[in-house]
């Protein structure tokens, strides 16, 4: 499988992920530059976490404007995985291929640290490896993680089981403690949690090798479906 | 050449900790009449003059100048300014 680590000016966990799925799942990947880039020929997209653009005007929003996400929302469309982390996660719901926003942490302050998740949906291609209703560890590190939509998209994300991952305790003020969540096709999956930087012991957790594993595992199986 | 100036709030009930945490200051300077603080943006721009001038200016406030799943906005076209 071919993943595209995009890289914006300001990424700063593009590297993680590349080292993730490549260094450590043995996959394709590549460091894509936001400009002039073509993805048709990748099989999975990976928005990294960082500040891209400084966190201007908000957090991802300059960065929804550039074309690279255009290019993005297309490939989506065509049923690929998108998954954003963090920043990417912003990025994400600024473009709008994810409801909600993301908001300044309840307490104000940056948090940097280790946190528990419950696997709320393993039905999706980024879950399908862990147990419904297990607990992850995960790291956190955010200043706006605070996820916040109206009662009409909880409803709809509810109905919709688009809650993928929430906080077992809450750090940041999310609605419904939420820590992921994806598009309603499910192939669009935004968090804030670091699932990349728990992909080995020496990192504190492995917990997040199965999300990743996931991702491969369902391409395979639908790759040689199609190709059967 | 116009100015305009575009002001962004956090919509009512988006919960603003910004906003809270300069009420509890205030209040702790005594000033103990403030019950409610919200933080907003204030964008100023020059802009060339042009016929769709307010569409436009609504289609950036839009895009990209304000979120609407968490903010609202309104904007002001100023007189004529010479740059």
């Amino acid at each position: 499988m071919k993943f595209a680590v995009i890289v914006f000016p300001g990424s700063n966990c593009d590297r993680d992920m590349y080292h993730a799925v490549k260094g450590v799942l043995g996959e394709e990947a590549d460091l894509v530059w936001y400009q002039n880039s073509n993805l048709e020929n990748y099989d999975g997209i990976l928005l990294p976490g960082g500040f891209s653009y400084g966190d201007y005007l908000r957090s991802g929003a300059v960065a929804a404007t550039s074309d690279v996400m255009n290019q993005v929302r297309e490939q989506a469309a065509k049923g690929k995985p998108v998954l954003g982390v963090c920043n990417g996660f912003q990025i994400l719901t600024e473009s709008g291929l994810l409801p909600g926003a993301l908001m300044r942490n309840r307490k104000l302050s940056f948090m940097c640290h280790q946190e528990e998740l419950v696997v709320e949906n393993n039905q999706t291609i980024f879950t399908s490896g862990y147990a419904k209703g297990e607990v992850v560890r995960y790291p956190i590190a955010h200043g706006e993680g605070n996820y916040f939509c109206d009662a009409e998209t909880l409803a709809d994300l509810k109905k919709n089981n688009q809650i993928v991952f929430t906080y077992k305790n809450n750090p940041n003020g999310s609605t419904y403690d939420i820590a992921g969540i994806t598009n309603k096709e499910g192939n669009v999956l935004g968090m804030m949690p670091h699932p990349e930087r728990a992909v080995e012991a020496l990192l504190g957790s492995y917990d997040g090798l199965k999300l990743f594993q996931s991702i491969v595992k369902n391409w395979r199986e639908s790759y040689y479906v199609a190709n059967a | 050449m116009r100015k305009v100036t575009v002001y962004i709030t956090l919509k009512q009930g988006v919960l603003d900790p910004q906003g809270k945490a300069i009420q509890t200051s205030l209040n702790s300077l005594g000033y103990k009449e403030v019950e409610e603080a919200r933080v907003g943006k204030y964008i100023e721009m020059q802009i060339e003059d042009g016929p769709n001038l307010e569409s436009r200016v609504k289609e950036m406030c839009d895009k990209l100048l304000a979120n609407p799943v968490i903010e609202d906005y309104q904007f002001e076209v100023g007189e004529a300014v010479h740059a």
